[in-house]
This record gives structure tokens, sequence and C-alpha cells, in this order.
């Protein structure tokens, strides 16, 4: 029972991480139609100039402010600079250009910084609370849950409760009534894309510090989970990203704890299946048969 | 859908339509002439021209090669033993290399996968025509050239890896290894453990693959078969050992042996220094390199790895002589790099080599090198005697044990050395002793 | 004419059916010969290269057919090839045991291998026909990364990271005087690929290569003509998977070992840079671009090997530079050039203009197919 409690615990932390990148990807998909494969690169690129800007002023807080600002820049030139010329008509080079994107960013850091990993602090014990002789979650776990859940709910006040919100909303998913009614659908989609990077960011800068340290590589497994995460909950659903987060999260750590490390990939893999098997949408589409 | 009747009309309506054939043939000729205008020179006749100088030997050089992960995720700490072969080298060619030859040494990377290794190793053979391969590094990759290494007799000398696979003389004629093996060394670090910490429950984290399971086997050896009180394992893909530390924690584990890289290493560490677990650690020399491991735990490495045991069988040692040329030779020949334990493994295999080629004689050739090495007469720099012979192709058959102790990782003068039997027993002999300014003579 | 013409052209299109099979199998024949006659230029380290470019051509053959004609984008591919080379070993290193060699071998082994790698095709073909467009490349990701795990929890059967090493498969005994083993590797490469391929092209210009991109352009109005557009999925799919598990075999055999770490998502990625930059649904462009991923490493590991850098720096470029020059190849070509190196060949033909409904990333296919 304690290791229940325990592998429960750890799963929710890491599943947190995991919520909030799969929703910087159902962003980028409602704004875009585009998966972003290169969500994970990106975040890391922001994750670099967030370990620069610690490293020189000392201040945790500040490098995570530049990972925001930097997130939402490398959103900002990724969308202008290479998606804008993605075909529209075709879902597949918005995906395959993402992959170009991937490669091109993985290669500069590894050429710029080499294959090592590099340490990150957290600012937050990572010493677990116990409670009733069981080691729960540590002050810095705390964090990550509280700071995820309280970025989710931000977003989705903004998107149901502003007319920026609206505008999003209304060019994701009718571009063409929305021009006519005189939103700026470029510019929102552009907006989608800033905002979901800096989301993307800040979940890469909060598990780096549970990780090795910070390598080019850092986040594919990240992107690999939350793209799980994203496809079981369902692409364009910000609750999805949630439960799924969390659920895949638990089942990793549960799985790990009780079947060992080498099976979790496979648990994951049926689970993917097994949801989509049911439901091709994912949990939580709207619509069965969605035409990407 | 192809058996259909009137194909004749179909055929001459259709006829002018055919473009993509053409273009097809096209496509191929002009990628046909481009293969064409890469081969330089055609195939090549019989091998093995007792005539001929051996591949990769002229007058005044010898050109041998390696494969080494200098990218990609598994490049992390490896990177660095070729850059030190490669000084030492380069040290050696400055005082006139082995026989009147310089040594050229060629690194390809091959990003720690198979298939690349496959791809360079061929290309070293066939193409840079090497004389032999030197310490290609790791057991997934080794293991995918070794047939190939062996059918086509290139030596195939000092792998780097501690897998017992490199040591079959009769299938692999031409393999030679360089590490202590992973029984070896877990007998060791095992009776160690009976001897310093007896009566503690001892418990084991293991990477998932030839390792991990090696390195059990040899703790069982000493221990007996069911006497680890917890079995863990990790996958390299998986960068979060908290479940399997938890676990080692939940059932009560004193004395933690890791079958670790070092990444994880400082994972399993550093993750149970989170959880306010406190153990002896204990780990495989493959991950027990006190500075890399103080670079992945940052500030508080010192605190976490103070007491930290592991085992060396080559003379990295503050004072040490070797320790010293080396530190001497890493500043003059590689930039100053940052002197670690893969700085001493890459010298040590260049010397080890440099050793061999000049007991090859005046004309080395491929089966010259062979033999030289199975004679038994090279003595490397090693704390225990090399243990090549015509039945051996294992270079060290025992470790010294080390401990960090104020921060400084040191040997503490308990050497075992393998009974051949399961079990290891005490060595006191001498390590190998620097002569000739760490330069080999025939 | 164009691909979405309506299908009463399938009509058309069966009747003409056998004719261009004949051609196609000329052009298929001549081919081969040539770049059989080829090997004879190469030295033993080429040979080794054409082996591999045309075990690469297997797969990218039916993975730009499948994104190309179906718009069913794979990115598990290499878990695919996997799968043949592990058929192909196990069935070998069996038949090894049981005094079986030579050619009878390698045909066996060869056959396990595809029915390997089209079971695992034809499971998840299954599970893609319900799919769409990111959800398949979904599972595909995941598959991949799940191979090692596979392989490391059945180690009894696939022996972990190490992976299974088959018996050396020499010349035959009538041909040991005249070529070098290396040779003779890509003479086998060369033929497994041309029956791959031409199976291929046959399918591709025939009624089945119409439905799927009937099903690719208006998959409801391919249902209204009576086309199951499911099947046809699932028929795409299963094909790719074969012809996929075929390079993996010709790999294995080239090789004489099959390991997790060899089919990562790295390649898996480079055999979808390999089909995207020779032009989608071109079956020339998928060799194209075979050439080029496998050639191009080796390119920029020579030419950084010839400048003089400093030994940090050289390290640091030689993985990485290929990496890069990859991923802006696969942006530029998307973005800028959709048609692939192929579609910038010198053509014979005007091409028919590009149709409104077919994306840039499927540019149109030229076939030789009566429509």
């Amino acid at each position: 029972m304690d290791r229940l409690l325990f592998l429960l615990a750890t799963g929710l932390a890491r599943g947190a991480v995991f919520a909030l990148f799969a929703l910087a990807l159902v962003l980028i998909w409602r704004a875009a139609r585009v998966v972003n494969f290169a969500q994970g690169a990106m975040a890391v690129v922001a994750t670099y100039v967030a370990f620069a800007v610690t490293g020189l002023t000392g201040s945790y807080w500040i490098g995570l402010a530049s990972a925001l600002v930097a997130g939402g820049l490398m959103g900002l030139i990724v969308e202008r600079g290479v998606m804008r010329f993605a075909g529209h008509a075709s879902p597949l080079s918005g995906v395959i250009i993402a992959i170009g994107v991937v490669m091109v960013l993985q290669s500069l850091l590894g050429i710029a910084f080499g294959p090592n990993a590099r340490p990150m602090e957290a600012p937050f014990p990572e010493t677990p609370i116990v409670i009733g002789g069981v080691p729960v979650l540590s002050p810095y776990d705390l964090f990550v849950l509280i700071v995820a859940v309280g970025v989710m709910a931000l977003l989705a006040v903004l998107f149901t409760r502003t007319p920026l919100g609206l505008q999003l909303r209304a060019s994701a998913f009718a571009p063409e009534v929305s021009r006519l009614l005189g939103v700026r659908v470029a510019r929102m989609v552009t907006a989608g894309w800033v905002l979901a990077s800096a989301v993307g960011a800040l979940a890469a800068l909060l598990l780096v510090p549970t990780e090795l340290g910070l390598n080019p590589h850092s986040a594919d497994m990240l992107f690999v989970s939350a793209f799980t995460v994203a496809v079981v909950g369902g692409l364009d659903s910000p609750p999805g990203a949630l439960v799924g987060g969390l659920g895949v999260g638990v089942l990793i750590s549960l799985v790990t704890g009780y079947l060992g490390a080498t099976v979790a990939p496979i648990a994951v893999l049926v689970l993917l299946v097994a949801v989509l098997l049911v439901r091709p949408g994912g949990l939580f589409s709207a619509t069965e048969a969605r035409t990407a | 859908m192809s058996h259909e009747p009137q194909r004749s009309v179909a055929a001459t309506r259709s006829a002018p339509k055919r473009t993509a054939p053409t273009r097809t043939v096209a496509a191929i000729a002009a990628a046909s002439a481009l293969l064409v205008a890469m081969s330089a020179c055609s195939t090549p006749g019989a091998v093995n021209d007792p005539a001929e100088a051996a591949p990769g030997v002229t007058d005044d050089t010898v050109t041998i090669g390696t494969h080494q992960p200098l990218t990609g995720p598994a490049a992390a700490g490896y990177s660095s033993i070729s850059a030190a072969t490669t000084a030492y080298f380069a040290y050696v060619n400055e005082n006139g290399g082995v026989n009147g030859r310089e040594i050229e040494y060629l690194v390809k990377d091959d990003g720690y996968n198979p298939a690349t290794t496959q791809t360079v190793v061929r290309e070293l053979v066939q193409d840079d025509e090497v004389f032999a391969i030197l310490n290609g590094l790791g057991t997934p990759t080794h293991t995918s050239v070794l047939d190939y290494l062996n059918q086509n007799e290139v030596p195939d000398l000092f792998v780097a890896s501690g897998s017992t696979s490199w040591n079959q003389p009769e299938k692999y004629p031409w393999t030679f290894g360089f590490n202590a093996d992973y029984v070896t060394e877990a007998e060791a670090l095992a009776q160690y453990a009976d001897d310093e910490f007896a009566g503690k429950s001892v418990c084991v984290l293991g990477q998932d693959d030839d390792f991990g399971d090696e390195f059990i086997e040899g703790l069982e050896n000493v221990l007996g078969e069911g006497s680890l009180a917890s079995v863990q394992r990790y996958s390299v893909s998986n960068q979060d050992v908290v479940a399997q530390i938890g676990a080692m924690q939940a059932a009560g584990c004193e004395v933690n042996m890791l079958a670790t890289v070092n990444g994880f290493t400082a994972l399993a560490i550093g993750t149970a220094a989170k959880l306010g677990y406190r153990a002896q650690w204990m780990s495989s020399s493959s991950g027990g390199d006190a500075v890399t491991l103080a670079g992945f735990l940052g500030d508080a490495a010192p605190m976490l790895l103070e007491g930290f045991v592991t085992t060396n069988y080559l003379p990295y040692a503050p004072g040490n002589e070797w320790d010293d040329l080396f530190r001497q030779i890493n500043d003059e020949y590689n930039d100053g790099a940052p002197f670690d334990g893969n700085t001493v493994f890459g010298m040590s295999v260049g010397y080890l080599f440099a050793e061999a080629l000049a007991k090859a004689g005046d004309e080395p050739t491929r089966q010259g090198i062979v033999d030289a090495i199975q004679s038994g007469d090279l003595v490397g720099n090693g704390l225990v005697p090399l243990s090549f012979s015509g039945d051996s192709h294992a270079a060290y058959k025992g470790v010294s044990i080390t401990t960090v102790v104020d921060g400084v990782q040191d040997f503490i003068g308990v050497t075992y050395v393998s009974d051949g039997s399961g079990g290891v027993e005490s060595f006191d002999g001498e390590a190998v002793a620097l002569e000739n300014d760490g330069l080999p003579t025939s | 004419m164009n691909a979405p013409t309506t299908l009463t052209t399938g009509i058309r299109v069966t009747r003409g059916g056998k004719r261009p099979l004949g051609r196609l199998l000329v052009t298929a024949l001549v081919l081969t010969v040539v770049a059989i006659g080829a090997t004879f230029l190469l030295d033993p380290y080429r040979n080794y290269q054409f082996a591999l470019i045309a075990a690469t051509f297997c797969a990218t053959a039916g993975l730009t057919l499948l994104i190309g004609l179906t718009g069913q984008l794979s990115l598990g591919h290499a878990a695919l090839m996997a799968a043949g080379g592990y058929g192909y070993a196990l069935a070998a290193n069996a038949l090894t045991e049981a005094g079986i060699d030579g050619v009878p071998r390698f045909v066996l082994s060869l056959a396990a291998a595809v029915a390997a790698s089209g079971l695992l095709g034809l499971l998840l073909g299954l599970a893609a026909a319900r799919l769409r467009g990111p959800y398949l490349s979904g599972v595909t990701l995941v598959l991949v990364i799940a191979l090692p795990a596979f392989t490391a929890v059945f180690s009894g059967v696939f022996r972990g990271d190490q992976g299974v090493q088959i018996a050396y498969d020499g010349v035959p005994e009538a041909l040991r005087t005249l070529i070098a083993v290396e040779q003779w590797q890509a003479w086998v490469a060369i033929m497994v690929a041309a029956v791959a391929v031409t199976w291929l092209a046959a399918l591709r210009n025939g009624t089945a290569g119409l439905r799927m991109r009937a099903v690719r352009d208006d998959e409801t109005a391919a249902r209204l003509q009576g086309v199951r557009a499911g099947r046809v999925k699932v028929l795409a799919f299963t094909v790719s998977s074969i012809t996929a598990g075929a390079g993996g075999a010709v790999l294995c055999f080239v090789t004489q070992s099959v390991s997790p770490g060899a089919y990562t998502l790295a390649f898996s990625l480079l055999l979808v840079v390999a089909v995207v930059i020779g032009g989608l649904g071109s079956l020339a462009g998928a060799f194209l671009g075979s050439i080029v991923i496998v050639m191009l490493p080796w390119l920029i590991q020579t030419a950084t090997g010839a400048l003089d850098l400093s030994a940090d720096a050289a390290q640091r470029l030689t993985g990485n530079l290929p990496v890069l020059v990859f991923g802006v190849l696969l942006i530029v070509v998307t973005a800028a050039w959709p048609g692939g190196i192929r579609g910038a060949l010198p053509k014979r033909m005007p091409r028919p203009a590009p149709e409104p409904r077919t994306s840039s990333a499927a540019a149109p296919i030229p076939t030789t197919t009566e429509r």
C-alpha cells in the first residue's frame, strides 16, 4: 500500500509535466492543424537560454522568465519563418517541416554545446515530505503540480473568457468565416504558436532538473510521452491533455514500479493502441471522425 | 487486376503517355553514373599476399582505426577516450614513433548505433585499409562487427567494453578485450562488501542488458544465489529511476551495487539523496569515474560521493608516475582537456597498442601483432598483470578497489584477481612501473 | 489525365492492366542488369554502400507509395524493417541448425522476414484504417520507441541490445573466383530490391494504385464509388511493410546481424527524409533519396576529415552536420520544391499541372497507367 501511494505520487508529478507539454501540442493543433514535432527541440532551446540566464544572474526566476520569452520567440520564428511555407492543403507537409526543424535545432545545439549533460538545479528541495511514514511529494513536485494546473486554468480562462480567446478559437475552427468577420486569422495562428511554445518551454524547464541534465536530446522522451498523451486525450481537447497526462504519468510509474522499467514503453504502446481502437479520435474527441 | 483480354487495344492507345519508365531510367542511370564516378579503384585482388607489406603499414607509418560514440545521446562521457588515445600517439610520434613508424589513428563516429558501426568499420578496413581496429567502444556496437573483423582476419584489439564476449580465442582468434570483465569486477566488489560490510543487506541496480546480467552473475558467484535483497533494472531510454530507488529503499538495502553507466550512477545517487535515502554505493568502473559523476551531480557532488566505492585496474591515482606522465601528455597534446578516468583509459589503450606493435617486430604483420599479444610478453601499465595468452584474450582479470575520501578518488590497497572458479582472491603483487617515459621499446 | 478524375477511369485501367505490366518487367530487367553491371566498377566498400542503398530502397519505395498514394504518414518504418531483420535472422539461425544453407536458406529466411513484417504491417494497417493523420503517426512513433523494450523483455528470443547474429553467407561456389563477397551481397540486395520495387510499381500502376489515390483525395467520394476505403488503406500499409521487411532482411544478410540500436527513431525519420527529398509517391525519387541518406553522412564525414579542424570541433561537426543538412533539405524541399529531386529531373513529356485537391506534399504521380 505504501509502495502504491509512493508510485502514484511520483507518477502524478511526472504526469503533470506531460500534461503541460501535451497542452502545448493541443494548442498548436487547434490553432494550425499541425502536430508540432519540433515542440521538444524548441523547448530545449528555450531551456538552454534559461540555463545561461540563471548562470549569469544566479536567479532561477529570471531564468524561468527568459525561458518563457525564448519559448514564445521560438514559436514566432518557427511559425513565421518556416511553417508559413507548409502547404495548407496537406496536413503532411506541416509535420514533415516540423521534423526538419527538429533536426536543424538539435544538430545546431549539438554543434554549439556538445553532447554533455549540464546539471540544472531545482529551485525547491527535492526531498519528499513524509506523510504517515510514506514519502509522498517533494516541495519541487508540488511546485510543478501547482504551476502545471495553474497554467492550465489560466489558459482555460483565456480561451473561454477573453476576446482574444474567442478570436483564437474562432480562427481555429472556422478560419474563413472568422476572416469575413474581421478576425486576423494569420495573426491568431501566430499567437497560438507563441503561446504554445512558451507553455512547452515551461514544461521542459520543469522536467530537466529531475533528469540527468540538460543536453540537446533532453526533451526527446518528453515529446514522445506528451504526444502519446495528446493522442490518447484527443488532439482537440485541453481537458484530454490534462487527464491523459496524469494517466500516462501514473501508468509509467506503476508499470516501472511493479513490472520493471523495461516494460514501460510497451505499456504506453498498448494503452495508445487500446484507446485508439475504441475511440480513434482520442478519449475526449468532440466528433468521431474529424478530418484533419 | 491484371488478367484482361483487350491488351493490344490498350497498348496502342496508351503508348505516347508513358513517361515514367523513361524518367525512371534517366534517374537511375544518373545515379549509376554518380556511383561509377565515385569508384576510385577497381575490385582488389586476393588479400594477404605474404610478399607485400601488411595493410596499413608503410615504411614510416602504421594506420589503425576505431569506432567511438562522438555524437548522439550516448556520446556524453565517452568522446574523451579517443581524444586521449590520439594525444598519446602524438606523444609517441613526436618521440620517433614505434620502430621508426608513426602511428596514425583514424577515429570514426558511430553514434553508438550498431548500423553505423558496421558501416564505419568496413570503411576503415576496406577504404582506409587500416592495419588493425583498436579499442572499438560498446558491447552492442562492437558485437555487430565481431564476425566481420574475424572473417577478414583484421586484428581487433583491446575492445572498450567489459563484456566476456571478447575472450573467445577459439571462435574469435583476432579479437582481444581490454576492460576487466563485468563478472570479475562484480566478484571483486562483492568480496569487498562481504569483508568490509559483513551482515548488511546487499542490493543491485543494473542496466537491462548484458552489462547488468553479467554483473549480477558475478555478485551471485560470491554472495550466493538469491542473496541479493532486491534486484532492480533500468533502461537507458528512461531517465527516471525513482521507482527503482524507491523499491531499494523500501527493501531496506544498505549496500547498493550499481551496474550503471556514469549518467545513471549519478542519477541513482542523486535520486536516493532526493528521497532522503542513505546507503553505501558501489559501482562498476564503467560508471564510477568521480570526476565525470561530479559533472552530473553539480554542487552537491562532494557530499553525495563521499565514501563511494568503485574499482579500477589502471593507474589513475594522484601522485602515481603513470598518472603524472599522462597529465603531462594531456596538457601538451590534448589542449589540456579535463583529466579524468577516461583520459587514463584512452592513454593506457594507446600504450598497450604501442607496446604490442613494438613487440611485433620491424616488419609488423597482422598475424605478427596477434602472436606478440598471445606470447604473454606484454606488460601494459595495469595494477594487475595482463592475462593475455593463447588461451586467454582477456586483458585484466583483476581489479583494485578505490574509494572517494575528502573528494579524492584513490586506491586503498585492496586488489583482487579472479581465481578462475567463480571467485576472487587477494593480489599483493606490484603494479607495473613506468619505464622509458612511457615509450615502449622492442 | 490526372489522379482525381472520376473513378469511371478505374474500369479502363482494369482493361489496360496487363500490357503495361510487360513493359514494366522489361524496364525492371534492364535496370537490374545495369545495376548489377555497375557493381563491377565499384570497389568492395562502394559495393557495400550500394547494398545498403538497395536495402534502404526496399523500405523507402514502400514508404513513398504509402505516404504519396494514401496519405498515411508512418514514422515507424524502421520498426517494420527491424521486424524483417529479426524474421530473417531467427529463421536463418533455425535453418542453419537444421543443416540447410546457401540459397535455400536465404530464400526461406527472406520469406520468414516478409511474413513477419507483413503480419506486423497488417495489424498496424488494421489500426491505421481507423485512424487519421497524426493519430496514425503517433502509433507508429511509439512503436519505434518501444522496439528496444520488446527486444529486452523477450531477450530470450531477440537477445536484447546485442541483437541476433547469423552465420556468414559467402559467395556461391560457382562465382567465387569471379567476384568478392561485397559484390555478391550487392547483387543479392539489388535483386531483392528489384523484385520488391517491381511489385510496388505494378500495384501502383494497377487498380489498387488508383483506388489508393482515390481514397487519399476524397475518401467519401471514393466510398460512394464503391471503393472499400478501409481495405485499401490496410492493403497499402501491409504492402509497404512487406517491402520494408525485405529491406531489413537484406540489411541483416549483408551485415550478419540485427539489433534494436540500428532501428532507431532517427533512422525512421531518415526514411521519411529520403522519400520527401526524392519526391513523395515517386519510386525513382525514393531511390535517389536512399542514395542521399546513405551517402551524405559519409561524404560530410570525409569532408570534415579533410578540413584541418581541432579535435573538439571535428567531433561536434561529424555527427551533427549531416543531421543539419537533412533538416534543412527537408524544410526547403517541402516548402519550396515539393516534387523533390524527382520533380526537378528533366522530363520528356510535359507533366500535368497539379490539380487543386492534390496537396503540395503529395505531388501528382506520373504512371504508366492508361487513364
